[in-house]
This record gives structure tokens, C-alpha cells and sequence, in this order.
């Protein structure tokens, strides 16, 4: 579990975080992210075969709401928000590529 | 279709369907189609800085029911995030089931006695939609797209079948019965049109028994006869790239209705990394069996019992009375043709105007009284009304609902009952002895003749078979 | 300064007015906001009209809350509805909320009165409050030290006598570590306890709201009127809010406490010190104290440091210039998105960005966010052992005083340990305070903590207490 953290895999974390970093963030962050990994591996000391992940610490399952309707937020309150709006719509600029 | 040279084709489908809720899945926005722009809206499902998700019982029990209908197994199941960017997801991720879903395993049988197997039947949720402006008005070539986000947080199942199917035939038919089973569970109005399901295909091709090839997934499938030339042209496709010594590469393809063709929109290498993980704002989901059970003791038959039924009442074996019977049953029509068996109404005659007048309207069918559906084909099986007119009839049934004989008198067919229906015969026997004499003789191409006429004088109103009854009666 | 429990008292009796207790709070936050960057945004027309309400019930002899006519300052990660709420980041700056958050809500329906948003870590990532985008906030007793963070603003508000009280939110310590640099009680309660709705999330699975204030009675009175289960939380509990107020008078004699050798070591020689004189005075007051090794929470830094980065690499996706907040112009939609990011965010917020989508990513799930769930739930066993022998933990709250602005923010690491004593209650969703108790380094006050199983809130408030009068505050 040693932390090999190369400078390409920032570069491609950064990528998948939608962040553009300098070349001297990009030294930074290699350094400072290798540190971080490097101390967790103090992780591994421990035995961890056949542990299971908690969800929410007091157990709690099924929680539910009844299907009913509640009332939605004003649009003019919900577009006064926007950036850039058209139609009633929230306007952004082209999308490249087809939704995964 | 068949492929070429002993290949065969291996197909799974991923059908994507919205949950007939009355709210989201996360929020008490209402769950509406073709609503004005971001009116249905609040801050959970725009996802807004501090909200908060809280499941709907009711999308979980109708996963749960349509988990049933496919004989999986409900299991323990937890929800995950799904992460990447795209501006129609207000989040920037999905909430959706992943290792765990609710539903596990199963199987669909088909009408051909064809069985598909069901991986699992996961609940997540939909996204916001986009509309494109400039260029062509699609995606690609548009300057600026505008985003709703009233389908965004809407309930979604996905239900995966096994790699089982063979033929775009069979992947047809899978859909269609699954889609019986989803109006048969509440859970769907199964309108592909709007968008109800959507299904992706993965397609591979194989020498018979030989193992799985390589598969692509078909996306954009939304409706049958996309489904079927998606799957055929892909397979086939795949076939010609493998003879002229290619092999085929797993990536994830568009289908084009228009072009008529697939073409690569990801490969396996541009995949995203979801970085799928469990939503800590949700706690897991353990139907006990009582809730379970609760749900079960709600669903009602589902298609191929239901079809089996109505097939039993009908003792004609004709063709075009059998695809009635399919769609009556993939469309939930047959409650009414039960109610018209009932009451005397003929088999043919019942499954007619269930599966092309009721299923010409189908939002209308909840306005309309089975009783007055049957009230309806018996006027016009004792003549009182003409077929034009019971099709009449029956569509301001379906449009504002009533009375048939409200609205037949309304409409002016009484005067077709029989007094007049008689009186008009009477004439048109005192005006053609000749013909009247031959048929009274055993000529019965003369009846046709005496049917024109009638109908020349009612202006098409009158029933064929009344007047041919009047006919004998006088004969 | 009087206390939340005095002016609630003195405003159902008339003695004074909200108004008055107002006017003093918003003349206390004029008089010093300049200097030590208390306040990112003073609701006033909202706070007078919140007073108003409470005046005028009280003048028609309605029933009021407990906490009617109180001041509270709001950490700016809470939405209340038109009022500015920024995270201390660029990307939210000018966002007004449409809804309130839950314990808005809940403050309000208390007769508390809301007079602003204080300042933060941007996103609550921080330990001293110099992460924020809008300067840091100093430390009111001695202004060359750092109140603590994230919620520094709202420690910095009550240490300085603007409000009696104020809200923060603890993710890895964030309200028990400001109280403890600026002298005040801060509770981090049971997970579930108080509803996160209107939280923006930094981590989702650990983020609880709280109450710092100057009395343990007050804290116990915050957290009764804000607790207690919330439709519109999933992980919300479902039982209604505890009796508390009732139960600060409690003591602890009979009870048994377990000093953590992990809680203080590492530790300087004064909080060291101060951690034993108060498990001498909870002696005194009738508790047995043992010793105890919990080795497990050594490990709780490095899987707090991937769990919280991993959750808030998610959380804060959803600032992408599209629906609110900072847009930077680009022609397509991934350009603006990454621009807006690039530019909104600060380089902690980055930083923990990167860290938690490096450990969600393909190939590396299993061996640093999967690792760390699991040491998770075996801090929950470890906790869960210990609190078969004892009824709680004492250590540390932090491994020193306030310290110096700049002397930590050159190197992560070294920042990311000022929690260190803090992060196990989180990971395992159980409750703790920090109350202060004697001084160390240049007079600065000391936070000494009590940790407890889940829904103990009562228990360690009458703890707290005990050393509260212990420590001269009868």
C-alpha cells in the first residue's frame, strides 16, 4: 500500500475533478498528496480481512418518506439564481459530448 | 433476421424505466410530465448547497413489486454515487444502486416460451433534460443549451436482463412483456414516446456455442422499432468487421434513427471513473418480510397469467383475434374485455374495441366505466348503434366519460334503433320487389345489395347485421 | 457579558428587551468585526425583525422559547433563507439560499435571534480559519494567535462578547477545537442527533452540528432546542431531542472515566498538565478515574484524512458554475466548468479535492478509501469495548494553545495533526465536548475533552460541568 503518486496522476486527478493546475501546483500537490498517502499507510498494521465497512454508525435502515407532494420553490426565486438563464431555463455554453 | 454464415448474435438489454410515483425520488416535488420549465423544482432536487435526500416509500415499493413480477429475490441494498460532470445532473452525481440493488436474480418468460434471465432491477434516478440551441438543434453543433430540471430527482428503475437473447425479434418481445409488466405493477405507463423506458443494448456476435465475443453497448434505443434495427445493423456490423479480419473493440455506441446506423460515442479506454461510493446521506434499505409481504399481497397478475385467462374465454382461434389479445394484455386492457364477456358481448367483437379504440386513447380508459364500455358494444352488437357510431360513442367515453345512451341520443342514433332500422327496410322492399323477391328465394348475395341501400338512406348509420336480421325476419 | 440562560430569562420577565440584547450584540460586532474578521455578513434588518417578533410576543404575554431573545451567530456553512451563505469561498460569494436549514429553523422557533454568518475554513477544511477566502479571523484574546477552526468566526463571536452564543459544525473537531483555543464549551453531538439539513456538506458521514458558548448550561440548552429527529435527514435519529438542561447538575459520582493515553500524548507539557488536574478534580467529585490504551485511534488521522477528503471530492462537485454561484466564462461547458473550479476554490479545498478523488479512483479504491471504512468500523469497536469498562473518556481536545498565525500553513501535515485528538468521536459518531479548564502558554485557555457513547450528551454535560465549577466557574 506504499504511495507511488506520480506526477501524471495528479495531472489526471485534476482532470477528473474538473481542476486546472500550474506546473508548480502540479509539484505541489505530487508532494504534499504523497505525504498524506504515505502517512496512511500506517493502515496497513492493522488486521482488516473480513471487516465490514459501517454505513451509519447507529444503524439505522428503511428510513422513508410517504409519497406525498410538497410544494416547489418559486422559479423566478430558483432562476434568480442562475449564472445565465433563457427560456426559463438554466443556459449554459455548448456541451462537447453526449451524457455517459 | 438471421446472420450470415452460422452467427449468431448474443443480446442483454438494460431497460430504464420512470416509477409512476406521484413525487420524486428524494423529494416532495411533484413527479410530472410536460410541466412548464423548472417549476417542479426545490432545493434537494437541484441539488443546492446542505439538502438532503430521503428515499420514497413508494418508488421502493414499486421496485420492489416489479423485483416480484420478475421473480428475483428482494434483497438487503444500499445506494451509491455515481460521479462525473455533466450539467444535467444538478449533483454532479447520481445517486443510484450499484454492488447492492434491491432486486437479485430472476426471469422473464415470453409468449414463444422463450426464457431470459434477469441479472438485477436497481432503483437510481434521472437527470435534468437539455435542449440545444444553434447549429441543428442537436448536441453536437449547438452554441448554448438550455437545462430543466423538473425530470431531475425523478424515481428510475433499471432492470438488466441476462446475455439470453438471440434475436431483435426476441428482444422485442422482451420488452413488450416486461412492459405489460410494468403497467400490470403501477409501476410504468410504458410510453416510450415520452420517454417512460429507455433501454440500452449490449450486442456481441458468436459462432454457435462457441464463447461470448466481444460486446458493444447500444445507447439512445427509444423505441421497438429502434431497438430492433439497432440491434440488427450491430450484429451484423460486428459480423462484417470479423470476416474481413477485424476484430471488434468494446465501446459504448450511439444509435442514429435517422442515419440508421451505430457509431462509437466512448471507447473502452475513454470510459469515466465514477468513483462509485456509498451515498452517506442514505441509509441502507432491508425490506423485512413483512413489508415485503405487504407489497405481494398488492400485485395483481401479471401478463402471461392474464393472457392465458382471456385466451381460455375465447373459443375462436382467428389470427387477428390472438394479436388483440396482446395488446389488450400488454396494454391492461383486459379488465374490460373480462366485463364484456360477462355480459354477452362476443369475444371478437370485445377484444376489437379494447385493442383499437381503448388503446387509442389510453389516458381516457380511467374515465371510462367498464359498464358503460359494455352497455356500449351491446347496443351495437343488437344493432342499435352502427359500428361507426359505437366508435363514436365510445371515444366521448374515453374523452369526457357518461352515459352511451346519453350520448347516443344526444348524438341523434336513435333513430337507428330497430322501429326505424324496420320501417326504413319496409320502404326499400316496396321500391326494389324484384330484388326482394330473389332474395326472398334463397338469394343471399342480395342481402348486400338491400345493406347498400340502407345504408345510402341512413347516410352509413345503420348496422349491417341489424338489417340483414330485419331481412330474415321479413323473409 | 450575560449568558444565553440569563437573557432568555430576563427577556420572558421584561427585565430587558431582544431588541436591547440586539443593540449590545450588533455595538460589540461594530466595535471589533473590523479587527478580528468575526462576521462575513450581519443580518441586521432580519435580526431586528426576528427581536421584534420576540418583543412583541412577549409584550402580548405569549409563550416564548428558551432561547427567547438571544443573539446567535450562524457559521456561514448554514443556509438561512435570503441571507448571504458563502462557505468562506469565492464560488458561493453573493448566493443567498432559498430555505432555511433545519436548525435555523429550530433557532428561530427557540426565540433566538440570528444576527449573522461568521467566517470559516472554506468548507469548513481547516484548523485555524486561515483558510478562508475572506481573511482569517484572529483570536479575541490575543489577536496575534488563531481562534482554532473551521468554525473560528463563531468561536472568535462568543469569545468576544458579540453573541452569547454561536453555531459551528464539527467534521474532524471543527467546533470542539476553536472552543478550546478561545476558552468556550463546544459539543460535538451524537451523529443524527442535531439534522444536517441546510449543512453544506464538507463530509457527510461525520458532519455534525453544534453549539459553542461561554456555560456549560447554555451549551445544554442550545443543543436541546436544536436537536431531535428531522424528516428531512435520513440519518437523522428518530427519537425526539433529549432532556439535557435537566441533567447539568447531575455530577458524576459513582461514574467511571478512562484517562486515554492516546488523548494526551504528543501533547504539550501545559494541556498535559491541565488534562491531569482535571481528572484529579473529577476525582474530588466522586468519579473513578482509570488509565487506558486505545491504540486504534492512532490510526484515525489517516483514515479520517481519506474518508472526509473522498466524501467532500463529491459533495463539492456540484459548484460548477451552472445552476448558482461563481461562473467563469468559457465556450464549451467543460471549460467553464473547470475555470469556475480553478478560480472559486482555494488550495486547501483543492488540496482535499484531489486527495479524495485520487482515493475514490479506479485502482485505488480498495486500498485507501475501502481501508479506511474498515478502520473505521474498528474505531466503533474500539470505542464500544472501552465503553463497556467505562462511562467515559478524558484527554486532550488539542495538542496546545492557540497558536501563531502562519505556523502551520506552510505544511499540511503539521495542521492536519491539530486534530488528531479530536477525529476518533467523529469517525465513530459518538458524542464529546470540550470545556475549558486552566491555562497553559501565554495565559491561553485550555480545552480539556470528555468523550461518550452515543446519545451521551447528558452524561457529559453534567461532567463538563463538574469541571466548569472545578475550574472557578461556579
Amino acid at each position: 500500500m506504499s504511495s507511488p503518486l506520480r506526477r501524471e496522476d495528479v495531472a489526471h486527478v485534476a482532470r477528473l475533478a474538473r481542476l486546472t493546475l500550474s506546473d508548480a501546483e502540479l509539484d505541489m500537490f505530487t508532494e504534499q498528496l504523497g505525504q498524506v498517502l504515505e502517512h496512511a499507510n500506517d493502515m496497513a498494521s492493522l488486521d482488516l480481512e473480513g471487516v465490514v465497512a459501517t454505513a451509519h454508525p447507529f444503524g439505522l435502515i428503511n428510513v422513508v418518506r410517504d409519497d406525498v407532494v410538497r410544494p416547489s420553490l418559486e422559479r423566478d426565486v430558483v432562476l434568480a439564481m442562475a449564472p445565465d438563464s433563457q427560456d426559463h431555463r438554466f443556459a449554459v455554453p455548448r456541451i462537447m459530448g453526449e451524457s455517459p | 433476421m438471421t446472420l450470415r454464415n452460422g452467427w449468431e448474435m448474443v443480446v442483454g438489454l438494460e431497460v430504464h424505466t420512470e416509477l409512476k410515483t406521484a413525487t420524486k425520488m428524494f423529494c416532495g416535488c411533484a413527479n410530472s410530465f410536460g410541466s412548464e420549465p423548472n417549476t417542479s423544482v426545490c432545493p434537494v432536487c437541484l441539488g443546492l448547497p446542505g439538502s438532503l435526500p430521503v428515499l420514497n416509500e413508494r418508488a421502493i415499493e414499486l421496485a420492489m413489486a416489479i423485483g416480484m413480477a420478475l421473480h428475483s429475490t428482494i434483497a438487503p441494498s444500499t445506494f451509491h454515487r455515481k460521479n462525473y460532470f455533466y450539467p444535467d445532473m444538478p449533483k454532479d452525481f447520481q445517486i443510484s444502486q450499484y454492488d447492492l440493488p434491491i432486486n437479485l436474480g430472476g426471469y422473464l418468460d415470453l409468449p414463444d416460451g422463450s426464457r431470459v434471465s434477469i441479472e438485477r432491477a436497481h432503483l437510481e434516478e434521472d437527470t435534468g433534460k437539455s435542449t440545444h440551441l444553434g447549429g441543428s438543434g442537436r448536441i453536437h453543433g449547438a452554441d448554448r443549451s438550455l437545462v430543466d430540471y423538473n425530470r431531475s430527482g425523478v424515481p428510475l428503475v433499471e432492470i438488466v436482463s441476462g446475455p439470453d437473447i438471440r434475436s431483435s425479434a426476441q428482444a422485442r418481445a422482451y420488452v413488450v412483456e416486461l412492459r405489460g409488466i410494468l403497467i400490470a405493477t403501477g409501476a410504468s405507463d410504458g410510453r416510450m414516446e415520452e420517454g417512460s423506458l429507455r433501454i440500452d443494448a449490449n450486442v456481441s456476435v458468436r459462432q454457435a456455442d462457441a464463447p461470448f465475443g466481444t460486446r458493444c453497448e447500444i445507447k439512445n434505443l427509444n423505441s421497438l422499432r429502434s431497438l430492433q434495427r439497432a440491434i440488427d445493423y450491430e450484429a451484423a456490423r460486428q459480423v462484417d468487421l470479423i470476416e474481413e479480419g477485424g476484430t471488434v473493440r468494446q465501446e459504448t455506441r450511439h444509435w442514429d434513427e435517422n442515419v440508421g446506423a451505430t457509431s462509437t460515442m466512448r471507447t473502452k479506454e475513454e470510459a469515466e471513473d465514477y468513483r462509485y461510493f456509498r451515498e452517506p446521506d442514505l441509509v441502507d434499505l432491508a425490506p423485512d418480510q413483512s413489508w415485503q409481504d405487504r407489497v405481494r399481497a398488492q400485485l395483481p397478475p401479471m401478463p402471461a397469467e392474464r393472457r392465458s385467462t382471456l385466451r381460455a374465454r375465447i373459443s375462436e382461434p382467428v389470427p387477428t383475434v390472438l394479436d388483440a389479445v396482446e395488446v389488450v394484455i400488454d396494454l391492461g386492457l383486459d379488465p374490460f374485455v373480462h366485463a364484456a364477456l360477462d355480459r354477452g358481448v362476443e369475444p371478437a367483437l370485445a377484444l376489437a374495441r379494447a385493442a383499437n379504440e381503448l388503446a387509442g386513447d389510453l389516458d381516457g380508459t380511467s374515465r371510462l366505466a367498464a359498464a358503460a364500455f359494455c352497455d356500449t358494444l351491446l347496443m351495437e352488437q343488437r344493432g342499435e348503434l352502427s359500428a361507426t357510431q359505437a366508435k363514436t360513442v365510445l371515444a366521448e367515453l374515453l374523452a369526457r366519460g357518461g352515459d352511451p345512451r346519453d350520448i347516443a341520443a344526444l348524438m341523434g342514433y336513435e333513430q337507428l334503433s330497430s322501429d326505424s332500422l324496420g320501417s326504413t327496410v319496409a320502404g326499400l322492399i316496396e321500391e326494389f320487389p324484384d330484388e326482394w323477391t330473389r332474395y326472398r328465394d334463397g338469394d343471399e348475395k342480395l342481402a348486400q345489395f338491400f345493406i347498400g341501400q340502407v345504408m345510402k338512406v341512413t347516410k352509413g348509420q345503420a348496422n349491417g347485421k341489424a338489417v340483414v336480421a330485419e331481412l330474415r325476419a321479413r323473409r | 457579558m450575560k449568558t444565553a440562560e440569563q437573557v432568555a430569562r430576563e427577556v420572558r420577565s421584561g427585565a430587558t428587551t431582544a431588541m436591547a440584547e440586539l443593540n449590545a450584540a450588533l455595538s460589540a460586532v461594530r466595535e471589533r468585526n473590523e479587527e478580528l474578521n468575526v462576521f462575513l455578513h450581519v443580518d441586521e434588518k432580519g435580526a431586528r425583525a426576528a427581536a421584534s417578533r420576540i418583543d412583541e410576543r412577549v409584550a402580548r404575554g405569549e409563550a416564548v422559547g428558551p432561547l427567547a431573545g438571544v443573539p446567535v451567530a450562524l457559521k456561514d456553512n448554514l443556509c438561512q433563507n435570503g441571507v448571504p451563505t458563502t462557505c468562506s469561498s469565492r464560488i458561493l460569494e453573493g448566493w443567498r439560499p432559498p430555505y432555511n436549514a433545519t436548525v435555523v429553523d429550530r433557532l428561530l422557533a427557540a426565540g433566538a435571534v440570528p444576527v449573522g454568518k461568521t467566517n470559516l475554513d472554506e468548507f469548513a477544511m481547516g484548523s485555524s480559519t486561515e483558510n478562508s477566502a475572506f481573511g482569517p479571523t484572529k483570536n479575541p484574546l490575543n489577536p496575534s494567535r488563531v481562534p482554532g477552526g473551521s468554525s473560528g468566526g463563531s468561536a472568535a463571536a462568543v469569545a468576544a462578547d458579540m453573541t452569547p452564543i454561536a453555531i459551528g459544525s464539527d467534521t474532524g473537531g471543527s467546533i470542539r477545537q476553536p472552543a478550546a483555543l478561545c476558552g468556550l464549551v463546544g459539543v460535538k453531538p451524537s451523529y443524527g442527533l442535531v439534522s444536517r439539513y441546510g449543512l453544506i456538506a464538507f463530509a457527510s458521514s461525520l458532519d455534525q452540528i453544534g453549539p459553542l458558548t461561554k456555560t456549560v448550561m447554555d451549551a445544554a440548552i442550545v443543543l436541546e432546542a436544536i436537536a431531535g429527529h428531522d424528516p428531512m435527514d435520513s440519518t437523522s435519529l428518530p427519537e425526539p431531542a433529549p432532556s439535557l438542561v435537566a441533567h447539568v447538575e447531575s455530577g458524576v459520582v459513582g461514574k467511571r472515566i478512562a484517562l486515554v493515553r492516546e488523548l494526551v500524548d504528543g501533547a504539550d507539557p501545559d494541556v498535559v498538565a491541565s488534562v491531569d488536574q482535571a481528572v484529579a478534580a473529577l476525582r474530588e467529585a466522586g468519579a473513578t478515574v482509570v488509565e487506558l490504551s486505545i491504540p486504534e485511534f492512532r490510526l484515525g488521522l489517516s483514515a479520517y484524512y481519506l474518508i472526509a477528503p473522498a466524501e467532500a471530492s463529491s459533495n463539492l462537485a456540484r459548484f460548477d458554475g451552472v445552476r448558482y454561484g461563481l461562473r467563469v466564462k468559457r465556450d464549451d461547458v467543460t471549460a467553464m466548468m473547470e475555470a469556475t473550479r480553478t478560480a472559486g476554490f482555494g488550495a486547501e479545498v483543492k488540496r482535499r479535492i484531489m486527495l479524495g478523488t485520487y482515493a475514490l479512483s479506479a485502482g485505488y479504491f480498495d486500498a485507501y478509501y475501502g481501508q479506511a471504512l474498515k478502520v473505521r468500523t474498528r474505531m466503533i469497536e474500539a470505542f464500544a469495548r472501552a465503553y463497556r469498562q467505562v462511562d467515559m473518556l478524558i484527554g486532550a481536545t488539542t495538542p496546545s494553545v492557540a497558536f501563531e498565525f502562519g505556523s502551520k500553513t506552510s505544511d499540511p501535515m503539521a495542521m492536519y495533526l491539530s486534530d488528531v485528538f479530536t477525529i476518533p468521536t467523529n469517525l465513530s459518531g459518538e458524542a464529546a465536548i470540550s470545556v475549558p479548564f486552566g491555562t497553559g502558554e501565554a495565559g491561553l485557555p485550555i480545552g480539556v475533552q470528555l468523550l461518550g457513547p452515543g446519545r451521551s450528551e447528558a452524561l457529559l454535560l453534567a461532567g463538563a460541568r463538574v469541571l466548569e465549577i472545578a475550574d472557578g466557574r461556579p
